[in-house]
């Protein structure tokens, strides 16, 4: 039997739970109508401008001609340099930290400074990148001192995510390895980072994601306002989508701003195929093991 | 292993994108080849983009980048040898003129245009039409006190003045503590400032009782939502309004100026660098008047082509 004073606990506990469950799905809904009215915004002000000329000129001092093909071109350069760059080693990085790494002070200060190094905002990178890539490397104000610049930037990020993606295999699929006679190379390499391809690649493409955002550190490793071609080698110079908005957006002219809305929707498109890319992949490689 | 290399070999990503921009086109052939690297003043940008744009236009295997770091970062880059052409919207000074000669850097340096520095107001202010030098350096002093406009001048509302100024990397920030405030880079610190023109405009048209200045293009191509202001320089000519004469004829004084070009002496050796400089110089009187600027003399650019022929040869 129920008494009357713990019925009368359980409906407020159940009331309290209700509430809890609101203030979170409040929350959510901020975010989301947050997400949906910038979206809606960029769409209902750069529609107008966004057509297939738009993607294939360049920019232009008449609006009406200008178009990011410039920008598109060295976004998608600087990606595929970043992640030609941070991928291998990001990974390696990972597999040696959760695999190999003997639990001492000096790993543990490794990690603990990869942490640490997730949070440097994006500046730095560029200041690190201006001294390491433009001058002391001697690329110069080139898409590949760009692309490797962003590569340091989000290699912390693709080392905690691929370690996390790592850890999460079950630990009996190791030990069944072992039992049946593999060395620890095999079993790393033959079960544990297969089973944890999935998370690895949905982690580096998040983070090359966010590397197609930034404009800051690529302005101090030189990529310019204004470009009318596209590079067709590691030592050109470029532009990418971030930068070409931001200098849109400073232009006097209004016509300018619909542009720059329009090119926030060409980042967005090429954010979203990214982010679509990781999802499929992850799918895929689920399917087939 | 052999899963993983598989996967990665399916995965198009990397190839999709590397193909992506392979399809340069190279343009028909003819025009000169070479790359030109353009940076410095933000105010110069408009002009320096249009001549871009042209430039490579008529030479479609040239290339041609404009970056716009404002005066003093262009003269940076400029007199480290990293850039062929520097943007400017004052004179070189000495100590980066000797930072050039430290690098060996030698130069040619050009006057391209004329530009009014504008002093404007929100859309609403009706109470003035112009003010006179003396004021406009009592209320940019550097110990200025001038928080409210009938402090400028009595028969002005008591209404609150904020002010709005180019940012101190800006050649405009240089040119106008000097002739206003008597003293260069001398100004007070409760300003709202921007290296960038445009900024400053969109500050200055939604701020009742505002104060700024900028470049005249930015003005032209914002009037509806400023109020201009005319400028008595106290030297009996009375009140001027910065327009396109008054910008020509520089009678608008003391705040029109004329806006540099700097080319790189062992540049100019490259074709492309040449000609860009050439094209500049023929073509200025046509193409600025679209920018909002102002083309000087025809004689001045005729004798910036001789001398250019002079110093470099044919």
């Amino acid at each position: 039997m129920m008494g009357a004073r713990a019925a009368r606990r359980i409906r407020k506990r159940r009331r309290s739970g209700l509430a809890f469950g609101a203030v979170a799905g409040i929350a959510t809904a901020f975010g989301l109508l947050t997400l949906a009215l910038l979206i809606g915004a960029v769409v209902i002000e750069g529609a107008a401008a966004f057509d297939l000329q738009f993607l294939r000129s360049f920019t232009s001092r008449f609006p009406e001609r200008a178009g990011v093909r410039a920008g598109l071109a060295g976004t998608i350069w600087v990606s595929a340099i970043t992640a030609a760059s941070a991928f291998p080693v990001g990974v390696a990085a990972a597999i040696w930290l959760e695999e190999y790494a003997p639990d001492t002070w000096w790993s543990r200060l490794v990690q603990t400074n990869i942490q640490n190094l997730a949070g440097v905002p994006s500046i730095v990178y560029g200041v690190l990148g201006l001294a390491l890539f433009v001058r002391a490397m001697g690329a110069g104000r080139s898409v590949l001192a760009g692309g490797l610049t962003l590569g340091l930037l989000v290699l912390p990020i693709i080392v905690i995510s691929s370690r996390e993606a790592l850890r999460a295999v079950p630990d009996s699929l190791r030990e069944a390895a072992y039992a049946l006679g593999a060395t620890h190379g095999q079993v790393v390499f033959r079960q544990v980072v297969p089973a944890a391809f999935p998370g690895i690649l949905t982690g580096t493409i998040l983070a090359l994601a966010r590397a197609a955002g930034e404009a800051a550190p690529l302005i101090l490793v030189g990529a310019v306002g204004f470009i009318a071609f596209t590079p067709t080698g590691l030592g050109d110079p470029f532009t990418v989508l971030p930068l070409q908005i931001f200098d849109w957006v400073r232009n006097p002219q209004p016509e300018y701003r619909q542009l720059a809305a329009a090119a926030s929707l060409v980042l967005l498109i090429v954010l979203f195929v990214l982010n679509a890319t990781a999802i499929l992949l992850r799918n895929r490689w689920e399917l087939r093991r | 292993m052999r899963d993983l290399l598989r996967s990665l070999r399916a995965t198009p990503l990397i190839a999709l994108i590397f193909g992506a921009c392979a399809g340069g086109e190279a343009g028909p052939p003819g025009g000169l080849t070479g790359t030109v690297t353009i940076d410095g003043s933000s105010t110069v940008q408009i002009i320096a983009e249009a001549f871009a744009e042209e430039f490579q236009i008529a030479n479609p295997r040239s290339r041609v980048t404009v970056s716009a770091t404002g005066t003093g970062g262009g003269f940076e880059q400029f007199c480290a040898g990293d850039t062929d052409i520097s943007d400017a919207s004052r004179r070189i000074t000495a100590e980066e003129a000797r930072q050039c000669a430290t690098n060996g850097v030698e130069y040619l340096e050009f006057e391209i245009a004329w530009d009014g520095i504008t002093v404007a107001s929100h859309r609403d202010t009706d109470w003035v039409e112009c003010l006179t030098l003396s004021q406009l350096r009592r209320i940019w002093a550097a110990q200025s006190t001038i928080t409210r406009w009938n402090q400028v001048d009595p028969s002005f509302p008591d209404e609150p003045l904020r002010l709005y100024g180019a940012g101190t990397d800006s050649g405009t920030f240089d040119y106008f503590t000097e002739v206003v405030n008597g003293v260069r880079r001398a100004a007070r610190t409760d300003v709202q400032r921007s290296e960038s023109d445009n900024e400053l405009v969109g500050g200055v048209a939604g701020d009742p009782g505002s104060l700024g200045y900028f470049g005249y293009a930015y003005y032209l191509r914002n009037q509806d939502r400023l109020t201009v202001i005319a400028v008595d320089a106290e030297d009996g000519a009375g009140c001027i309004e910065p327009n396109r004469r008054t910008i020509r004829e520089r009678v608008y004084r003391p705040l029109t100026r004329p806006l540099y070009v700097y080319a790189n002496r062992a540049s100019l050796d490259e074709p492309a660098v040449r000609g860009y400089v050439e094209f500049m110089l023929a073509n200025a009187a046509a193409l600025l008047p679209g920018t909002g600027y102002h083309a000087l003399d025809a004689e001045q650019y005729q004798s910036s082509l001789d001398r250019l022929v002079r110093e470099t040869g044919d």
